[in-house]
């Protein structure tokens, strides 16, 4: 067994039953959601305790893989695989040789804002991809509203330094003014793409810099599935919303401390082809109450919504230790519980 | 679900442009290429039907559609709107001849 951190520990079948019963009570509090069954958590603890490295699920119950950031993972240099590869290289492999669902592209700078300037490039290139690729291909990149702040080269002065000071209401402003350039700048990087033949735009961690992200990114669906007609696949960043404004509302829902069931009908009634819940993954805690914890959020999730629930699993989310080399064993069981216990529509 | 090897990449779509949950998804795929569940998670059964019905798989067999060829004849036998198909069409001028325009 490992813990959060991915260091192997050794637990006994006692010890991960009470550490998954601990993870499902403490995200039912948290979010005010049901905990599991006493089944749904045997279940899990059958799919800890399988002797193989590797487990899977019965023919039939497979779901759809849909990726963030894949162009990257090949060829990123310092952080990835840093594989000298075209993009047009990674969309065949994936599909040809990986057995992908689906393919995304974007850039090294993998943030809308500094996409904007190159967008016409980027679109060159997913052109060229479509042509001769089969699978779906989106095109992706995270809202950030971070670096639409002065701290990180952008134009608005910084609302973490603005409360400091006390200037809580030109803190909301600056937030404010940020969220409105990343919903336009969304909207203009998807009419691009979806211009080049983008099968559907991907938001990767949206949310991370707060409600006025998540303010930002619900605006940018509404506009991108409405009046381009373009579908949108959202993957949130955590469990909740982070309330760095405190007063933003969409369709009359205050954002900030929104947990993923409440997230996902949000991103739904903006128009979302696909939901895609995260919850931080507590590298104190072991494995499986990281996995009880996330599968309580989720499953909720998937009773909640109409569109189809895809979950992140990677590192350091839903379960997954915080390590760039994901272990085998524990990508396997996590998405074993998500696909069995949870009904996730897809990973 | 294995991508081309299998119907990975049509349950994809179904869940993209229709909104589908994956066992509706599923069964919208199954029933647009006449097969059973079992079948379409069947990676040598699939590979016969793709060829059959030319939608592109995993190999790259000559004469066999690849690409956007394969997506077209996709989008007429799933009955998706695919956005490169459409363009294409458009820009040949043979969007007349589609469903997918």
């Amino acid at each position: 067994m490992r813990t959060g951190s991915g260091l192997l520990i050794k637990m006994t079948r006692e010890h991960i039953r009470s550490d998954i019963e601990d993870g499902v009570k403490e995200a039912s509090q948290k979010a005010h959601v049901p905990g599991l069954s006493g089944s749904e958590i045997d279940q899990i603890v059958e799919i800890m305790t399988e002797r193989t490295t590797l487990v899977g699920v019965e023919p039939g119950r497979e779901v759809v893989l849909t990726t963030d950031g894949s162009y990257m993972k090949f060829t990123g240099i310092s952080r990835y695989a840093g594989i000298p590869m075209s993009k047009e290289q990674a969309v065949w492999t994936s599909e040809r040789v990986l057995g992908f669902d689906t393919m995304d592209l974007g850039t090294t700078d993998y943030s809308f804002k500094p996409v904007k300037p190159i967008a016409i490039d980027e679109a060159h290139q997913l052109e060229n991809c479509q042509l001769f690729s089969i699978v779906p291909l989106l095109y992706g990149a995270m809202p950030n509203l971070g670096v639409y702040y002065q701290s990180l080269g952008g134009k608005w002065p910084s609302p973490v330094d603005l409360m400091k000071q006390g200037k809580i209401a030109d803190a909301r402003t600056a937030q404010e003014n940020a969220a409105r350039d990343l919903t336009r700048d969304i909207t203009y990087v998807a009419r691009i793409m979806y211009q080049a033949g983008a099968d559907a735009l991907n938001l990767d961690t949206t949310g991370a810099a707060g409600d006025a992200e998540f303010y930002a990114s619900l605006q940018a669906i509404q506009s991108v599935s409405k009046e381009i007609g373009m579908p949108v696949e959202v993957g949130m960043s955590g469990e909740m919303i982070q309330g760095m404004h405190l007063e933003l509302t969409y369709k009359g829902k205050r954002l900030a401390g929104l947990w993923p069931h409440e997230q996902g009908k949000l991103v739904q009634e903006a128009g979302a082809s696909i939901f895609g819940p995260s919850v931080n993954t507590r590298i104190g805690k072991s494995f499986p109450w990281n996995v009880g914890f996330s599968v309580t959020f989720v499953k909720k999730c998937v009773e909640e919504l109409a569109i189809p629930v895809h979950v992140n699993l990677g590192m350091g989310v839903c379960g997954i230790p915080m390590v760039e080399t994901v272990p085998v064993e524990c990508a396997s069981r996590a998405a074993k519980a998500m696909i069995t216990v949870a009904d996730v529509d897809g990973i | 679900m294995g991508g081309l090897r299998t119907a990975g990449d049509l349950v994809a779509r179904a869940q993209i442009e229709k909104k589908l949950k994956i066992h509706d998804a599923k069964s919208y795929v199954a029933q647009k290429l006449s097969i059973d569940l079992e079948t379409m998670t069947d990676e040598c059964k699939m590979k016969e039907l793709r060829e059959r019905l030319d939608i592109g798989h995993a190999l790259s067999p000559l004469g066999y559609a690849k690409g956007l060829a394969a997506k077209i004849r996709i989008a007429q036998l799933c009955d998706f709107k695919i956005n490169c198909v459409t363009k294409f069409l458009e820009k040949t001028k043979l969007s007349g001849a589609s469903p997918t325009s």
